[in-house]
Formats: C-alpha cells, sequence, structure tokens
C-alpha cells in the first residue's frame, strides 16, 4: 500500500502548501501532493479559464468523453495559487476527514510587502 | 467553448502559390477573415502581450458560416463488381478485436446506405461474430453465441449458399486456452436472401448515410478474401498456401494481401480478377501478422509476417472540410510566420470567436544553383514537431498529468473543445481508444494547439506555451531587435534537402525540434558541416525519428520503439517505419544521438518551475569572449514567462561520449531543479533513488558553444524555457544579450578560427 497523508505527520505541509502552491517543495509536502493528486475515479478536477490569465473556476472533467466538462461557476479565482488552495483543502478533507479553515492569505499577508 | 475553428491545406507557401483554408463555424454565423503577420501568440500580461500586424490580402472579407464535421475511422474499400450479381459466397479473415465494447464492428461489408441493403459481417459489443444480409426493409442477422477475446487472433468465415438456403458461420482461435469458450460454428436456414448491390466491398467499416463510412472495426484484420460459392472455414489453410491451389484460385473473387505495399496505401488483391483496393484514413501497416514468430523484426525482411493492418474508429488522415477561400501569395511578402484570422463574434468567458490559423511564408522557390549568397538568416519552424503534437490530449487522458506539471490541469475554450471533440484525432503523445499508440500524425485536420493564443497544459507556469506559441517568443524577440530573417519549414528542409539551407549563414531552431526525418537530419548536419552557424534556442532536439509518406502529403510516422521518455510502446517487433522501412526509435540508438548535430542531448525533464544557469568556467574562454560582451552577471535567466526562469521543462547536457565534439564549451550549466524535474529513462539501467533535480547533478541544462572545421559554429543552450526568457524587461535581459551577441556574430561573414591565428 502507498503512503496514505497522516493528519498529524503531514500538519506541517499545510502551511508550507499554502505560503507557495506552485515551485520548490519539500520532500514530505511532495509525498503529500503525490497523493492528493491522482485519482482512479472517472471524473477529474480541473482549473477552468473565465478570462486568460485573470479569472478561474474550478471544474469536472468526465474521462468519458460523450459527458460535458461542468464548472462550479459560485467562485472565481484571481489566481491560480489561490484556485489550488482551494483544491488542497478540499483534497485535505477527502483524505483526512479535516476541513481546513484558513483563507489563502490572511489580512496581514494581504497588506504586507510581498 | 470554441466557435470557430480552421486549418491550411500547408503549412509552408512560397511567393506565388496557392493556399487553402478549411474553417467550421460552429453555430453556422458568419464569419470575417482576415491575414496577419504573427509576432507574438502569447496573451499573458507579463510578456509582450499578443501582437498580429494586418496585412492587406485578397482574401480580407466576411464568409458565409457553417459547421463542418469530420468523419473519422480507417478502412479498405474495393470495388468486386463479380459481387454485383447473385451468387453464393464465402468469406474468410483472421482478425484480433482490440476495442470489444464497442456495437457494430464491420469486418467486411457490401452494403448500400440508401436502400439498406447487402451483407456485413460484424462484432458485436459482447464480442459476438455476426452476419446481417438485408434487402429493402428486410434483414436477417445470425450470430454465434460464444464471445471473442480482446487481442487474439481469431480465424473467421462466413459463406452463403443462395441454392441450398443457407448460412454458415465460424470462429475459431489461433491459440486455445483452457475452459475458454470462444469457438464456434453455427448454421442457419436463408431466409432473407441479400441484394447484390453496386456497392463496393469494404473492410473495417460500412457505408451509413450522408456518405459516411461507420461501424468501423477496432483491430488487425490479416488475409481477408472473398470467394465465389460454398466454401468450408477449412478453406483458410488451403488459402494461406503458396502457390494456391488452382482450383481453389479459380473461384477467388478478392484475395487481399496486406503485406504487399506496406509503404503505401494501395491494397493489393492476389487474386486473378484484379479488385485492388486502397486504405483511408491511414489504418497502420507494416503490422505483425497473426503468424509472426518472432524471429523477424523488420517487415521488409519477411513482410508476409506483417500481414496485418490495424484499424481504428478514431483513425483520421484528412479531415476533408470544403474549402472557405483560397489566398495565393504575392510575390512581394516577405517570408514569415502568418495567420489566417477568422471570427464570428465577441470573445466572452464562455466564448471563444476568433481563431488564427496558422502558416509560414517561405522565401521564393529557386531553381537549384541559384542559392547560395549565405547571407541571410532562418528561422526553421519545427513544422515536423508541430504535427508530432498536432492535438496532444493527455491533459484529457493522462492520469499521471497533474502530477507530472506539479498544478491543477488549465482547460481554456479550445480545451474543452478538444475534450467533447475526439474525432479531431490525437497526437503521437496520443493512443487510440483501444490502447494503441498513435503512431501517424496528420495536419490535414484542425490542429487546436498550433494557433496563436492557445496556451498549453505542458508549457509551464506563467505563459504556459509549448511549441508553435513558444517559438513566437523568438520571432516577436527577433522583431523588436529588428533582425531580417525568413522562415523555412521542416517539411521544406525534407523535399529540399541541405540546398533549402545554401542560402543562410545563420538557422535558428524553435524551442524544441524534437522530430527528424532521416533526409531533415542529413541535410542539416551537411549545412553544419560545410560551415553553417547553427543556433538551437531549446531542448530536447533531433530526439525521435520520423518519416514522411511517399504518396500521401502532411503526414508523419514516429515508432516508440525500446527506449526513451514514450507516452506509449510500440509492441515488439513493430519497431520499423511502414513509411520507409527504417528503424524507428530514437536517433541515439542508431548512434546519432542529438550531441552529434548540436553538441548537447536530451538528459531531463520536469514540467513545475523552471530555474537559472550559473556562469561555469568556460565562459572566460577567449573564444567565447563575443558570447558574453555586456554580460558580467554570474547567474543567467533567473527570470522568465514560461516557468519562472530558462532553464527548465527539458534539459540537455554536454556528453562527450554521446558526440559532443571535443571543442565544445560550457558556457554555464543550469542548476536548483525541482524534484519534479528528473532523469530521463535512458540516461540509466538501474532506476537511481536521486531521479529528481534537487538530488541529481546530472539533471542540467548546459548552455554550449564550439567551433566547426569548416568555419562554421553552434550554440546550443539545452533548454525549452530558454526563449521565454527573451522578451522580459522589454527584451532587455542576460538571456537576450547573451543571443544577440550570437546572432550578431554568427551572421558575420568572418570565419570562426583559432585566436593565435585571428590575432596574426
Ligand atoms: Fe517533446
Amino acid at each position: 500500500m502507498a503512503y496514505r497523508i497522516d493528519p498529524d505527520k503531514d500538519r506541517p505541509f499545510i502551511e508550507e502548501f499554502r505560503k507557495n502552491p506552485i515551485g520548490h517543495h519539500s520532500p514530505g509536502l511532495m509525498r503529500v501532493l503525490n497523493a492528493m493528486r491522482f485519482d482512479a475515479g472517472d471524473h477529474k478536477p480541473i482549473l477552468i479559464v473565465r478570462k486568460p490569465f485573470r479569472e478561474w473556476v474550478l471544474g469536472v472533467m468526465p474521462m468519458d468523453r460523450t459527458q460535458p466538462i461542468v464548472a462550479e461557476m459560485d467562485r472565481v479565482f484571481t489566481s491560480r495559487e489561490e484556485a489550488e488552495w482551494a483544491m488542497f483543502c478540499r483534497r485535505w478533507e477527502a483524505h483526512t476527514g479535516e476541513r481546513l479553515n484558513m483563507p489563502f492569505r490572511t489580512g496581514d499577508e494581504e497588506r504586507g510587502s510581498d | 467553448m470554441l466557435k470557430i475553428l480552421g486549418y491550411p491545406d500547408k503549412y509552408s507557401v512560397a511567393p506565388g502559390e496557392a493556399i487553402s483554408f478549411m474553417v467550421s463555424s460552429e453555430d453556422g454565423e458568419d464569419y470575417s477573415a482576415s491575414l496577419v503577420r504573427v509576432i507574438c501568440g502569447d496573451a499573458n500580461p507579463e510578456g509582450p502581450g499578443l501582437q498580429h500586424a494586418p496585412v492587406k490580402s485578397s482574401i480580407e472579407s466576411t464568409y458565409p458560416g457553417r459547421k463542418q464535421d469530420i468523419d473519422p475511422g480507417s478502412y479498405m474499400r474495393a470495388a468486386v463488381p463479380q459481387l454485383d450479381t447473385p451468387t453464393s459466397f464465402s468469406l474468410f479473415a483472421i482478425v484480433w478485436p482490440t476495442l470489444l465494447k464497442r456495437d457494430n464492428q464491420v469486418l467486411i461489408s457490401k452494403w448500400d446506405a440508401a436502400s439498406e441493403s447487402g451483407f456485413k459481417l460484424f462484432v458485436t459489443d459482447n464480442g459476438q461474430l455476426t452476419f446481417v444480409t438485408a434487402d429493402g426493409g428486410k434483414s436477417q442477422s445470425v450470430a454465434l453465441n460464444v464471445r471473442m477475446l480482446e487481442r487474439q487472433w481469431y480465424h473467421v468465415h462466413c459463406s452463403v449458399d443462395l441454392d441450398a438456403g443457407e448460412i454458415v458461420l465460424s470462429q475459431s482461435p489461433v491459440h486455445r486456452y483452457a475452459f475458454t469458450d470462444d469457438e464456434a460454428a453455427g448454421r442457419a436456414a436463408l431466409k432473407v436472401r441479400p441484394a447484390f448491390v453496386g456497392a463496393p466491398v469494404h473492410v473495417a467499416g460500412c457505408p451509413a448515410a450522408g456518405g459516411r463510412v461507420d461501424d468501423h472495426f477496432d483491430g488487425k484484420i490479416d488475409s481477408p478474401a472473398v470467394l465465389r460459392g460454398v466454401h468450408a472455414a477449412t478453406t483458410q489453410a488451403a488459402l494461406s498456401l503458396r502457390p494456391i491451389d488452382n482450383r481453389l484460385r479459380a473461384d477467388i473473387l478478392a484475395y487481399w494481401d496486406f503485406s504487399i505495399g506496406i509503404d503505401t496505401i494501395d491494397v493489393t488483391d492476389i487474386g486473378d480478377l484484379g479488385n485492388h483496393g486502397s486504405l483511408h484514413e491511414m489504418p497502420v501497416r507494416g503490422m505483425k501478422g497473426w503468424n509472426w514468430t518472432g524471429e523477424f523484426h523488420r517487415w521488409t525482411e519477411r513482410p508476409d509476417h506483417y500481414g496485418a493492418v490495424h484499424f481504428h474508429h478514431d483513425d483520421l488522415y484528412d479531415a476533408a472540410w470544403d474549402v472557405a477561400f483560397t489566398l495565393t501569395i504575392p510575390d512581394d511578402l516577405r517570408s514569415g510566420n502568418y495567420a489566417v484570422r477568422v471570427a464570428n463574434g465577441e470573445n466572452t468567458p464562455d466564448e471563444t470567436r476568433d481563431y488564427y490559423i496558422p502558416f509560414f511564408v517561405r522565401p521564393a522557390r529557386r531553381s537549384k544553383g541559384t542559392q547560395g549568397k549565405r547571407d541571410r538568416i532562418a528561422f526553421l519552424a519545427p513544422t515536423g514537431a508541430y504535427m508530432a503534437y498536432a492535438n496532444h490530449a493527455e491533459h484529457i487522458t493522462a492520469a499521471e498529468a497533474e502530477r507530472t506539471i506539479g498544478r491543477l490541469l488549465q482547460f481554456g475554450h479550445t480545451d474543452i473543445y478538444m475534450h467533447q471533440h475526439p474525432e479531431v484525432s490525437g497526437s503521437l503523445y496520443d493512443s487510440r481508444a483501444d490502447g494503441s499508440g498513435v503512431c501517424y500524425s496528420s495536419r490535414l485536420r484542425p490542429v487546436l494547439n498550433f494557433t496563436s493564443q492557445y496556451h498549453s497544459w505542458l508549457g509551464g507556469h506563467g505563459s504556459a506555451l509549448w511549441q508553435y506559441n513558444a517559438d513566437t517568443h523568438l520571432l516577436s524577440w527577433l522583431e523588436a531587435k529588428g533582425f531580417d530573417f525568413d522562415v523555412v519549414t521542416d517539411e521544406d528542409l525534407h523535399a529540399d534537402g541541405v540546398d533549402l539551407l545554401d542560402d543562410y549563414r545563420v538557422v535558428l531552431t524553435g524551442t524544441h525540434p524534437e522530430y527528424y526525418s532521416t533526409d531533415m537530419w542529413n541535410a542539416l548536419k551537411a549545412w553544419i558541416d560545410q560551415g553553417g552557424r547553427l543556433m538551437y534556442l531549446g531542448a530536447n532536439g533531433f530526439y525521435w525519428r520520423i518519416a514522411f509518406h511517399k504518396q500521401l502529403p502532411g503526414v508523419i510516422e514516429v515508432r516508440r520503439a525500446e527506449d526513451g521518455i514514450r507516452t506509449w510502446a510500440a509492441e515488439p517487433g513493430e519497431y520499423y517505419h511502414s513509411f520507409t522501412g527504417e528503424l524507428g526509435g530514437l536517433y541515439r540508438r542508431i548512434g546519432r544521438a542529438p550531441n552529434v548535430m548540436c553538441g548537447i542531448g536530451f538528459v531531463a525533464q520536469g514540467f513545475d518551475m523552471c530555474s537559472y544557469y550559473r556562469r561555469a568556467p568556460d565562459a572566460e574562454n577567449p573564444r567565447a569572449a563575443f558570447i558574453f560582451e555586456g554580460v558580467d552577471d554570474e547567474i543567467i535567466g533567473d527570470f522568465g514567462l514560461i516557468g519562472g526562469g530558462a532553464a527548465g521543462l527539458e534539459l540537455d547536457c554536454i556528453t562527450t561520449t554521446l558526440g559532443s565534439p571535443p571543442n565544445t564549451l560550457r558556457l554555464a550549466t543550469s542548476e536548483n531543479h525541482t524534484q519534479a524535474v528528473m532523469l530521463v529513462n535512458e540516461e540509466f539501467g538501474v532506476v537511481p533513488m536521486n531521479l529528481g533535480g534537487d538530488q541529481n547533478d546530472k539533471v542540467r541544462a548546459d548552455l554550449a558553444f564550439y567551433e566547426t572545421p569548416a568555419g562554421g559554429a553552434v550554440f546550443s543552450v539545452g533548454s525549452i524555457s530558454w526563449c521565454g526568457s527573451l522578451p522580459v524587461n522589454g527584451f532587455d535581459n542576460n538571456v537576450s544579450r547573451i543571443t544577440e551577441n550570437v546572432l550578431r556574430r554568427f551572421a558575420d561573414a568572418a570565419p570562426f578560427v583559432p585566436p593565435e591565428s585571428e590575432s596574426d
């Protein structure tokens, strides 16, 4: 059996991912992401572009190509990183049962120099 | 969703020649068309932005729109007029089904779609061999009560006895397994005599309404035959003997031997009636037949072991859309990267209503011997690689895609269209629905990822460009720097050979010139050896061997044999190109590693983030002084529109044992790659523990330079993302400066000579 996400041991990687969803990751975070980013099911989560380089929504792609791709229109993301964080939270919950109640950027982080 | 799309009838056209365009307006709206010169196809606001210069032309107008469809699926067709009049007959074939979940997969038919008359022998979606005979409204169906298994060979047979009024149907496996019930024979009274319609015989398909051919078979068919009279299943063994018994021979109406003319689309009837046929939509030839033993691997050596054709319901050679308009290239139009922009409305977050149909204008053709001025710069558009990647759809089909790129897969309107329209057919990276690798790719179809403003899932974080649009970063740089250049393409190089390049002192490659035919390889190498100056501005180039078809334009073949990064693998025994008989696979496997062409070769790939180069000791070598003029930086390219750095996606390095010239200078080397950038599999025999760039120093790009004995030189960057750094800071940065230094020196006639003789 391949590695299963352990909410206690893997907790430090939540913050590592939130700070930098796309880029260099520690081996521990890569192990978490490799577990999350694979789904043997027949529907895959994807990112759908609404306005190129400006607006995205999450969506679901059926592997059966006679079925349509469905967009989740209720939440629009203004960066890919923000969408990555939303997907990470969703998958963390699916793997551990824990809900992460943490915004992508806190008020301080948004005000601070980036 | 994408609401308009199209394709040209050629990718390269010379002044005075005509090029035609096919357009589908998906909801039927009228559309406008205009000619543009493509300067930059990247919509990223961080970069130069989309740049298309309008060009006045004869095609500028509004056109009536209509939706055009694609009828995919390969098949064989041959007229057998002796079957147009009533006669008893027998059908034979040896078949290897590969996708039995599809229904109505016709092996052999003679059918008139309008009157629904004739006969067809097919396999159902539960693997049952079935025969239907029909005459107008009446039809009769006979099926065997056993199921075929996928990827097993079966002898199939059917006879229709008009005098005795009987149908006999049988199947028998070539290999028998215990407790497996897949052999059967059945008889039924003939209740509906088939109408003997004047339609041709189809193998692996059946005529359908609207002129389509449908009900395709997925799998291999070997030795299909139609005989006059009633013959038993055992006759198939006699048909396999050579010479064929002359009494049996007299009954052959058609016996198609697919082992003849493997490098063509022609099918030979080895019976006496000459009912030859042809293959449509490019089923795969040079395929192992039912009798392949493993002793022979080249179809040229034992063609009789390669008597199978692999048909697919999703094969496509020519979408065959109606021509919308034709442009004759004016004599004074400069060579370059062009497109016809078609638009049927405004773009919105839900719909894209404009599309750029790309093509290249090459310089005027001249007769042999009038070239040779050698004073110009050429961009060699890697159209072979563009065709290889045509409609690359692994973001839709590959389970590993998100892990590979380290972020969510991004779908624009074009990707959504691609998901919904698999009939545009896949790339050489994709597999057919039956799981077999796509080894032929044609440009006579809409190629959705070869167009301005397409952003690719594979193209690195940021601009996310791959192939054609990534190459427009280089074109926009040439434009911004004011260089005068021509554009020629891979297909021109294949057709014209080294003569094509005689005019040029400098050739610039694209970011990923991966696919070379033997003729292309020889021509480029000869030009370098004669003193040409190559700027290889990418990585994983000169990697796969491809072949062009000798009869059909615009289609290439690859066999993913034995080694290299392969999204599918050719079956053992199927490593040789059907188009040429050459061994397919990596150039490295035939002693022509990329290093022989350009000093460096493929070593690693990874698609999340890109990195930078650090200056190496050879940067101080006086031979390299011109390259670093005005660049004192230790770190090069720690910025970029593609993955944030000049070193990434795919990486090449210097390897002397693979053919990098001993006088190659290592000017700079990339470092600090992520764990996702990994060594490629031809680099190891035993899988190492430290595959990733965070732990393995072999994972790197080398910036390389060497002079050639004829006074020419080669400059190679070894990274696909190099050109993505050119536009940063208004094209003013150290990647841009190094590239410009090299191009200016390479364009200078002075030969490259050793430094000591230069000072004499
Ligand atoms: Fe490639």
